[in-house]
């Protein structure tokens, strides 16, 4: 087996021009991870820049509501640039400095990786391109034009479904053409190796805050852990550090669209079958001959046709479950966390506050479940909106 | 007898050494995509081009996101697939190229076609249709292993590539390689290039220290000068996307200028 297995998954699926590049990235960043200086740097940014430890919020209201176990938030939302996605931009952006680049290059889907990434640039002088969806700079303009602010250059992509999965393709390609002063951010744990590694090590401090906040505020552990999964960054970062905590339940949760019944979902471990894309062996939503599925979320976050190759070993082995939840279900979950906690989260996270509402009643008051808010949802009240009915001039 | 014996030898040998097999004969290759824009003008396309004088054909099986090309064969893939074109059909034009021609031919694609189709399936179709290689972009040499054991065992070669960017690699991937080796001539994906800087005569010496497996130099050549530099300093020229986008222009009606196009290069490439 080649490098960067998880079971079966993950691999390196890519073009031989690429491969000198991804052999350079591993050395640099297993050399980097043990170096003090790096990772003093990197502490420095989490913490002085992008605020971290995030808190982990009891929510009351919705704990009495639901009536059963005790729900936290793990508060992504609060980072700087409104997501967790800069807890793995910071790591590989300075990486990328370190490494000699000048340049970096990233897809986003919702437009939150983008944004963090062109913050990332801005703030340690690179020079940054991200390609993004024509369907989603359109769902998502104004986190366009944040990323221009920051200084980035935002490529529509055209082809395809003008999605991630499309943008990530363009993002590959413009890497082929550009290696020796370009990094590609990779925005979750897909991709070939060392990627799916990377993007997991950066995102691990979201579990390992919350492990030892829950410890701190439960004294005990949680009986679960759920987050939205597309790619899957913000869910591995949440498991963890508790994938050896056998008792803890981890649960990630696909976006079901308009129902895993119709043909427009994105979820793969619901509906998906075992396939070679994007660099990785992993499950993917495609047809009998391989073709990759075009897939539906209303979520842009979400709305990718595979998952990372750690994930589906997770749900290989039975360690995580992974569980659909339909646009309806997250909109309705979108507005009760407004309303009830006055948060208002991603309608990714949402995913992750909608199953929870479906299960904290099986639990009993002394247990608790941590839920990831992967982002907040200032980008979404349009399309909300709109999505609600309601006609809204910006 | 023996006579026999001796042929099935031959039948044995994989076509592709008959490719490069004349002393200082260099190859032309042509890459086209299965179903663009039907199964009836692919099957006709690669017997006009036979006529023309091609080497070796290399018949694309479409995929929906084929992150190593550039927009000509993206569109085509497109086409393709919109027209219906699946692997299956894409079998069915080989299957009706073979009733009359014995043409060298080897397929490109990508990865997860071939994983769906089955491995041992697909390659077992490949050696009944006489398909004697597959190029698949997204194969690199650490991952080989995927497909090696069940291509093999139906005298499939699976084509390595060497990049502007393989430098140390080479020497592991050309040792290796069977068939003959892609020359990737410049960096990026597939597409028409005015200029390639890549000093492809150094990556053919370094790989020429470990093998004699013949080297192809595809990726960007158009014109008949470009085919003629690269096939100067390797052992044959690939054209992929100035065919097809005489087929995006012409459709149907392509097999005339594919033709055309097909004799020019080949002069080209046999006048080095």
């Amino acid at each position: 087996m080649s490098k960067g297995r998880y079971g079966i998954h993950g691999g390196q699926y890519i073009s031989e021009t690429l491969m000198n590049e991804l052999i350079r990235l591993e050395e640099c960043y297993e050399y980097y991870k043990k170096d003090p200086e790096f990772n003093q740097e990197l502490d420095t940014l989490l913490k002085e820049y992008a605020g971290r430890p995030s808190l982990l919020y009891y929510a009351e209201k919705m704990t009495k509501d639901l009536g059963g176990a005790k729900i936290y938030l793990k508060r992504e939302d609060l980072n700087h640039t409104g997501s967790h996605k800069i807890n793995n931009v910071l790591g590989q952006v300075l990486l990328a400095k370190k490494m000699g680049k000048t340049r970096v290059i990233a897809e986003t889907g919702a437009g939150q990786h983008g944004v963090a990434t062109a913050t990332a640039a801005a703030l340690l002088g690179m020079e940054c391109e991200v390609f993004m969806g024509k369907e989603d700079t359109d769902r998502q303009a104004l986190n366009v034009y944040r990323m221009e602010l920051l200084g980035a250059k935002v490529h529509p992509v055209l082809t395809g479904t003008q999605t991630l999965k499309d943008a990530v393709n363009e993002t590959m390609r413009e890497w082929s053409c550009r290696v020796a002063d370009t990094h590609y951010v990779l925005g979750s744990v897909m991709g070939p190796h060392p990627f799916p590694m990377i993007v997991r090590d950066f995102q691990s401090v979201i579990s390992k805050e919350a492990k030892a906040q829950i410890l701190e505020k439960e004294g005990r552990l949680p009986a679960a852990v759920v987050a939205c999964v597309g790619g899957g960054s913000n869910a591995m970062g949440s498991f963890y550090n508790f994938i050896e905590d056998e008792g803890v339940e981890l649960i990630g949760c696909e976006a079901a669209g308009k129902g895993i019944d119709t043909d427009q979902h994105a979820a793969t471990i619901a509906r998906g079958s075992l396939g070679i894309f994007h660099g990785m062996k992993s499950y993917f939503c495609q047809d009998e001959y391989g073709q990759i599925a075009p897939v539906y979320s209303i979520s842009a976050g979400l709305d990718y046709p595979g998952i990372g190759p750690e994930h589906a070993y997770l749900h290989d082995i039975g360690r995580a479950k992974y569980v659909p939840v339909t646009d309806d279900e997250a909109v309705d979950a979108f507005e009760y966390l407004a309303r009830t906690e006055g948060i208002i989260c991603a309608i990714e996270s949402a995913h992750a506050v909608a199953h929870v509402r479906k299960i904290a009643a099986n639990y009993s008051p002394e247990e608790s479940i941590i839920v990831t808010l992967s982002g907040r949802g200032d980008k979404d009240v349009a399309a909300i909106a709109r999505y609600k009915g309601v006609k809204l001039y910006e | 007898m023996s006579n026999k014996t001796a042929g099935m030898t031959d039948m044995v040998k994989n076509p592709l050494e008959r490719v490069f097999a004349t002393p200082n004969h260099k190859a032309f290759i042509a890459f086209l995509t299965a179903g663009d824009p039907s199964a009836d003008s692919t099957v006709e396309f690669i017997l006009e081009m036979e006529k023309a004088g091609v080497d070796l054909v290399e018949v694309g099986i479409p995929f929906s996101d084929p992150t190593a090309e550039g927009p000509v064969i993206q569109e085509a893939s497109i086409r393709a697939l919109r027209g219906g074109m699946t692997t299956d059909g894409v079998f069915e034009i080989v299957r009706r190229v073979r009733e009359k021609s014995s043409l060298p031919l080897v397929f490109m694609t990508y990865l997860n076609p071939v994983f769906h189709y089955g491995y041992d399936k697909f390659f077992a179709k490949c050696e009944e249709l006489g398909v004697s290689g597959i190029i698949i972009p997204d194969l690199p040499f650490e991952e080989k292993e995927e497909v090696e054991g069940p291509a093999a065992a139906h005298g499939v070669n699976v084509i390595s590539m060497i990049a502007p960017t393989s430098e140390d690699r080479i020497q592991a991937i050309a040792s290796q390689a069977k068939g003959f080796i892609y020359v990737v001539s410049s960096m990026g994906v597939t597409g028409v290039r005015t200029e390639i800087k890549t000093d492809i005569a150094s990556m053919v010496e370094s790989i020429r220290k470990v093998t004699d497996v013949p080297c192809a130099v595809g990726f960007g050549i158009s014109t008949p000068a470009q085919a003629a530099a690269m096939a100067r300093v390797s052992d044959g020229a690939i054209v992929g996307s100035a065919i097809v986008k005489l087929i995006a222009r012409d459709g149907k009606d392509a097999a005339r200028a594919v033709g055309e196009y097909v004799t020019a290069m080949k002069e080209a490439v046999a006048a080095v």
